[in-house]
């Protein structure tokens, strides 16, 4: 589904990416760690094409992107939701919604979309800047569930959310397993990616240094918090 | 003072101001997506009245498919610009943008006081549009009743569009946010050309709605310009509501004072200007930045 290999980033002429190395098949959900900083959100921008300044090799579902603009990026059937979760504060929940074009058939209906957040059917009509951040996270998730994008890219969907929210995301990553999507995310809070992931990547200083399984997790919780400075 | 004079003024008011809508309305949508002050809008508003007269001066093509015709060419022209020359410009610093639209603006006009120097050409109104009625309180003048109503339906339904439809809902996400729009799988560089087109089209139509009212001057760009960037700063930069209003009321307001006090209709606008940015400097209808 995913595969990098040496990409190397940069913003402007500072250099943040050194030779990320990662792959993720189709069907898993792989988790980046790292301390704040290391680049992992410039990881998943170089992926969408945001960050234009790159180089090396990422294939999509067998497709080279490194030189693609994100429109065609998505087109290959890819969902971001960005940290910054990227609401329009001038669009009202429903437009917010609706806007991503549909990328591939058997994306998710509205009526599944409400029955999964039904936060969002209450507040169909609001203005998207009037959202509280787990609305707002919610509708970032959602509005690409239901383009029917195949591979999923989440930067850090629990970043500042109460632990019930918290939940309720995490409730949403097993239904989207069980839907057999692929999801790569990049997450802090190791509890909730243990909980959800199939494996993990530890960054630090722009490149993976460690790669951890499942059946690792138990055995390795020491050297993942030190990795995470917890 | 005769009803008759007073409402004619306002009437002649309601148009330019139906024009000051149009041009604005466009200006509007070109800042909020490209970020630049297209300072050439009043070049494609003279463009679209000389277009118009250049199809029937040489191919004999009258007013209704002008109509239609010379907006869609003004707009092809603008979105060759957009593509070969501002679309450079658009990770500088606004004032680039301004400058090159300007440069472009005085190109544009130049060529056209080249080729057909400063007098003006007539241009016949469209056969059924002749006469007029009695209102009784006043002759509305059939003509002119259609440029309000024409004005009035294209800047209404090029908010409708904006406010309601799936593309206006793409536009106005990508003025917020353009690279995540792209990351949707929009093609952004292109809404952003079609937008361009559209905004200066606008200004085309008016041009072709003013042709056979005013003449058609290579000038009369550059004296609607400066007005409609009053109307621009008064409603409130890249605000769609706001030109329309803005414009539609400035108008009214200059036919007003050309009735009452004629010496200041000149400046009218631009002392409104004055007031709403000491008042309110993100414009009557902006949002403070
Ligand atoms: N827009 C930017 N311009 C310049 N440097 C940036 C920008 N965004 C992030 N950085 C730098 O790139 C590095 C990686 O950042 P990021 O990918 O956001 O880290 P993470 O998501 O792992 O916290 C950091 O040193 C950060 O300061
Ligand atoms: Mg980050």
């Amino acid at each position: 589904m995913l595969e990098i290999a040496g990409l190397h980033g940069f913003y402007g002429e500072s250099h943040v990416l050194h030779g990320v190395d990662l792959s993720v098949r189709a069907g898993e959900v792989v988790t980046i760690v790292g301390r704040n900083g290391a680049g992992k959100t410039t990881t998943l921008r170089a992926v969408m094409g945001i960050l234009q300044k790159r180089s090396g090799s990422i294939r999509v579902m067998g497709t080279e992107t490194i030189k693609l603009p994100p429109e065609r990026v998505a087109r290959l059937g890819v969902g971001y939701v960005p940290e910054e979760r990227g609401i329009f504060a001038s669009l009202n929940v429903t437009e917010n919604l609706m806007l991503p074009p549909t990328l591939a058939p058997g994306g998710m209906t509205t009526e599944e979309i409400y029955r999964l957040f039904p936060n969002l059917k209450d507040r169909a009509k609001s203005q998207g800047s009037k959202l509280t951040g787990g609305e707002q996270q919610m509708l970032a998730i959602a509005r690409v569930l239901r383009t029917g994008a195949k591979f999923l890219l989440l930067d850090e969907p629990t970043e500042g959310l109460a632990p019930v929210i918290v939940q309720q995301i995490g409730r949403v990553l097993e239904t989207i397993k069980e839907r057999n999507l692929t999801v790569l995310l990049v997450e802090q809070n190791f509890r909730f990616a243990a909980r959800v992931s199939d494996r993990h990547y530890v960054m630090e200083s722009g490149k993976i240094i460690d790669a951890i399984g499942r059946s690792e997790i138990a055995g390795k919780m020491e050297r993942l918090e030190e990795y995470l400075g917890v | 003072m005769s009803a008759t004079a007073l409402f004619g003024q306002l009437l002649l008011g309601l148009i330019n101001g139906s024009f000051y809508a149009m041009l604005s309305l466009g200006l509007a949508i070109i800042f909020g997506l490209l970020a630049i002050v297209n300072a050439a809008q009043g070049a494609f508003y003279m463009l679209g009245a000389f277009i118009a007269w250049m199809l029937f001066q040489y191919l004999g093509i009258g007013y209704w498919a002008s109509f239609v015709l010379a907006p869609l060419a003004v707009a092809i022209i603008g979105m060759i610009l957009e593509r070969t020359l501002i679309r450079r410009v658009y990770n500088l610093d606004h004032l680039y943008g301004l400058l090159l639209t300007l440069g472009l603006f005085q190109i544009i006009q130049g060529m056209f006081v080249h080729w057909y120097g400063t007098s003006g050409q007539p241009y016949d109104y469209p056969d059924i549009l002749t006469g007029g009625h009695n209102l009784g309180f006043m002759f509305l003048p059939t003509y002119r009743a259609w440029v309000v109503v024409a004005s009035l339906i294209f800047c209404f339904g090029t908010w409708y569009a904006i406010e309601k439809t799936r593309l206006g809902a793409y536009l106005r996400a990508a003025t917020e946010n353009p690279t995540l729009v792209r990351a949707f799988g929009i093609n952004v560089p292109m809404l952003v050309t079609l937008a361009f087109g559209g905004g200066v089209a606008l200004a085309g139509l008016a041009g072709v709605l003013a042709a056979p009212i005013y003449q058609v001057n290579p000038l009369m760009g550059g004296n609607i310009l400066t007005t409609v960037f009053a109307v621009v700063v008064v409603g409130g930069f890249g605000s769609i509501l706001g030109a329309i209003v803005t414009g539609l009321a400035l108008g009214v307001l200059e036919g007003f004072s050309k009735v009452f006090y004629p010496e200041a209709s000149n400046m009218v606008i631009f002392a409104v200007m004055i007031v709403v940015l000491m008042i309110k400097p993100a414009g009557l209808f902006g949002r403070e930045r």
